[in-house]
């Protein structure tokens, strides 16, 4: 690869860039405060000022500044302002973009939008109507986002004829409620948009109040620091080969979440929990690289190659490991337009994870807007923030929020949609998952047939078994499947070979195209295979690709029968050692050989009736 | 990091995500600064590879250097270039220059139309046959359900409000109104069949950020973007009957960089030497609820 060498950067604008977002209550005077800002630092197109002046005055109205913000977005948006609108300005310190979240509960998901790509908030209250629902609502967003700089602004002071008792009043109760959620204000400003005081210039009207104005809290806000103090997390976006241009390096690619790391550095990728170390940073035209931070999405090739899967996060060994598991307890925010139920699979997107999720239990509702609890709803209703209980289909390592904040946090699509967004509080241990439960229940109804094992072993000759093939290749796996029922079948064994397309289009039918083997398939496959052992087969199929879970999966939901695995190939499972393991290119014949002899040895097939 | 850094991993971390969602994922490229740019950064993404196809759509006016630097670029980047036109308006010679149109219809005609159709594979494409050098007719009618452009959302007003992912039904509609939040790095990769989605990993980059890349970079840019003497150059690519250039001295990327920071077009539009924008309001959103980028 040539090498181009960067140009270093012309004499910077040594300014830096800021994202701050405007909060509040509907009509507590957001667009006043930002029209009032962008008019006091120079920031308006020229003209615009006198324009809107004018237009004031040929209507025999007031002049707003709110109308500036109007008659911006009207160019800007076209009079369509329930999406989050960015204006820029800039101070002698750095360059602000500014977002103006809607403040109307339909547009949440706007606010919520706007608010996470903040590092620092200002929240209006109307000092005459006080605290209201959205003022109590956005601060417990403003929460669950992570973002910690909030500046509480107490706006239309004039309108309370200044009066200091008013603003403690607003000031103590909001500090208290904002406690409850671990947030300590930076401030709390009294203004009033209208009038201008303590915007820009300190206002005469409040010589009770020596802190700072908007704008000083606007550049005294610090710039979120990239999360290098923490342990080393990157979510595995993909891993990518372009061997086809003769490239062939093997690169696992991604954007470092926190902390740090440095080539040599011995990594675990989790939940597989393969291990490696990193042989190279990889950045394409830069200067080499042997160390990378939180923030930089470089890409790493390893010394050995491992078979790890997108949505593997990868960790340091020397630093502390996440939490794996299927189970866990979350804060979560619900934007969908039909609520969250039981018993409906949605999608988990935790890090680069993707899987499918299921809502197991409701813990407590709360109502955002008052803090106040529901007790014993069973649904996660649409602007509801709710404590529950989310199982994953498989493993997912994740951390808890309040530990490493950004590899805690997940979003559930509904319908193709982000319907949530919720933060971890804590795991849960496995024992008492859906699946084992379902079992219990299900072993607890299961009939009995009067033919019993013993019989069907003394009729058939054999034990029943479940035998699974599993590799990289689907086409060696369904040729040795193929063969050994063959070779049983000839021997006069009862076995039968399950060919996972007959499942694709029969079994599966109610559900949308499957491409390729997931939880469901894997959940059908192990009840099928639970009343084929039952009728005292031997059942055989093969699933490629699948990993250590659905094996572990297929294992509980075939009980109490048992399982061989046959792995064709290189041994990618770790933490599960399958029963026969087989050269790739051994034969069908061969290996159907080799299968057979387990099963004497397993003693499913008894020597005396060879 | 600095903020060029920073912006520069949004957009690696965006690209990146959307090639391991979408099967079948195509990059708009017009030529001009902002999506050679998008170029770069997916050579960035993927290590020094391309490893999606480049759509370009074809309208027949555009300034002739354009193509010359398109096809080079192509070539030597070893890029899969996929061109398309809408052939009917041009052989019926609808369109503007012609006099049966207006810029806006023209625009909706040989742009808006003509992307549609190239999409979704209607209408047949051209791409480039590296092995000779030549765009060939493409045998391949696959359907592009993941499109990247080079949107941000200082260019002008309808871009301000658009998402990271942002979804197009069926119809190729926008629903302005409706979007889908994102937060965390999390967007919207999942969508119904018929509907696709347009990713815009530049959306927070401004147009000095863009020129502050290429000179860092050393991104080869196309030389319409500088004065060659006559005190005037391109700050906005398009079609030559409809684009102008401004008046400037600026002859390489520093001085562009150095005239922006000067805040010379800070209340000027960027595409204000696009003649079809005035005639949409300035704001381009009914073109662009159309499918315009």
């Amino acid at each position: 690869m040539p090498a181009i060498i960067p140009n270093p950067e012309p004499s910077a604008d040594s300014r830096s860039q800021m994202s701050i977002v405007i909060v509040g209550h509907v009509d507590h005077g957001k667009s006043t405060i930002i029209g009032r800002l962008l008019a006091e630092t120079g920031s308006l197109p020229s003209g615009k000022l006198e324009q809107v002046r004018e237009m004031c005055r040929r209507n025999a109205r007031p002049f707003e500044y709110a109308f500036l913000l109007d008659a911006l977005k009207d160019e800007q948006a076209q009079g369509i302002t329930i999406d989050t609108a960015r204006c820029f300005f800039k101070t002698e310190k750095r360059h602000y973009i500014l977002i103006d979240a809607p403040g109307h509960i339909e547009f949440l998901k706007n606010m919520i939008t706007g608010a996470a790509r903040a590092e620092a908030v200002l929240l209006t209250i109307d000092a005459h109507e006080g605290i209201q629902e959205n003022t109590r609502r956005h601060g417990y967003m403003v929460s669950m986002l992570g973002i910690r700089q909030i500046s509480v602004l107490v706006n239309k002071m004039d309108l309370v004829d200044y009066d200091q008792a008013v603003f403690e009043r607003i000031k103590a109760e909001y500090t208290a409620f904002l406690k409850n959620l671990q947030i300590e204000p930076v401030s709390f400003i009294p203004i009033s948009g209208m009038e201008g005081t303590n915007m820009v210039a300190r206002g005469a009207a409040t010589p009770w109040y020596s802190g700072p104005t908007v704008l000083e809290q606007i550049d005294a806000f610090a710039p979120k620091a990239a999360p290098v103090n923490f342990p080393f997390r990157l979510p595995v976006q993909d891993i990518y080969k372009f061997t086809e241009q003769n490239d062939d390096r093997r690169i696992v690619g991604g954007t470092i979440e926190t902390g740090t790391i440095r080539a040599g550095d011995n990594v675990t990728f989790y939940p597989s929990r393969k291990k490696s170390r990193v042989k190279t940073i990889e950045y394409f035209n830069g200067p080499e690289k042997t160390t990378a931070a939180a923030g930089e999405a470089p890409g790493f090739t390893l010394h050995t190659q491992i078979y790890i899967k997108p949505g593997e996060l990868m960790v340091r060994d020397d630093e502390t490991p996440p939490h794996i598991g299927s189970r866990f307890r979350v804060n979560l925010f619900w934007m969908g337009h039909a609520p969250m139920i039981r018993g409906k699979t949605y999608k988990l997107k935790l890090g680069a994870a993707r899987v499918p999720v299921k809502l197991a239990e409701v813990l407590n509702v709360l109502d955002a807007s008052e803090l106040s609890s529901v007790q014993n709803k069973q649904q996660v209703d649409r602007h509801d923030v709710a404590e529950c209980v989310l199982e994953a289909a498989k493993p997912v390592a994740f951390d808890v929020a309040g530990e490493i904040e950004r590899t805690g946090r997940l979003v559930i699509v509904d319908n193709h949609e982000i319907a949530g967004a919720g933060i971890i509080l804590a795991p849960i241990s496995d024992e008492d998952s859906t699946l084992k439960e379902h079992i219990r229940q299900r072993e607890a109804m299961w009939r009995p047939s009067a033919i019993t094992r013993e019989l069907r072993i003394n009729a058939y000759r054999h034990g029943a078994k479940f035998i699974v093939l599993t590799g990289e290749s689907a086409a060696a796996g369904e040729r040795v499947a193929a063969a050994l029922e063959n070779l049983l079948f000839r021997g006069n064994f009862k076995a039968y070979y399950l060919g996972i397309s007959n499942v694709t289009s029969g079994l599966d039918a109610d559900r949308a195209a499957v491409t390729e083997i997931d939880s469901e398939q894997i959940r059908r496959i192990g009840e099928l295979a639970r009343i084929m052992t039952d009728a005292g087969l031997i059942f055989i199929t093969s699933l490629p690709g699948i990993d250590e879970h659905d094996l572990r999966t297929l294992e509980l939901l075939n009980q109490p029968h048992e399982i061989l695995v046959v792995n064709l190939g290189e041994n990618r499972f770790t933490g599960y050692t399958p029963h026969l393991s087989l050269a790739a290119d051994a034969t069908p014949e061969a290996a159907a050989a080799g299968a057979l002899q387990l099963l004497k040895q397993k003693e499913v097939i008894l020597e005396y009736y060879l | 990091m600095n903020h060029l850094d920073k912006l520069e991993a949004q957009s690696v971390h965006i690209l990146r995500e959307a090639y391991r969602e979408f099967k079948s994922l195509v990059m708009l490229w017009s030529i001009g600064k902002d999506s050679t740019v998008l170029l770069w950064l997916a050579r960035k993404a993927f290590f020094g590879h391309m490893p999606f196809p480049l759509m370009h759509v074809d309208t027949h006016y555009k300034l002739p250097a354009m193509i010359t630097y398109r096809d080079r670029l192509a070539l030597e980047f070893k890029l899969d270039l996929i061109v398309g036109e809408n052939t009917a308006a041009l052989a019926a010679k609808e369109t503007f220059p012609d006099g049966k149109l207006s810029r806006i219809d023209c625009c909706r005609k040989l742009k808006s139309e003509a992307l549609k159709h190239t999409l979704s594979g209607e209408w047949p494409r051209l791409r480039i046959d590296h092995a000779t050098g030549t765009l060939v007719p493409d045998p391949s009618r696959e359907a592009f359900t993941g499109v990247i452009v080079g949107a941000r959302a200082d260019e002008e007003g309808s871009r301000s409000k658009e998402r990271y992912f942002s979804p197009r039904d069926k119809q190729n509609d926008w629903d302005v109104g409706d979007q889908p939040p994102e937060l965390w790095n999390q967007y919207k990769t999942d969508f119904a069949p018929g509907t696709h989605v347009r990713v815009h990993p530049l959306l927070d980059w401004t147009e000095l950020n863009i020129w502050e890349y290429i000179h860092r970079e050393n991104i080869p840019i196309i030389d319409l973007y500088f004065n060659h003497g006559d005190g005037k150059r391109y700050r906005s690519l398009g079609c030559y009957p409809c684009t102008g250039p401004v008046e400037s001295e600026a002859r390489t990327v520093a001085e562009i960089i150095a005239e922006l920071r000067t805040g010379k077009f800070a209340n000027i539009a960027e595409r204000s030497g696009r003649a079809q924008d005035k005639e949409d309001g300035g704001g381009l959103e009914t073109l662009r609820r159309e499918g315009y980028m």
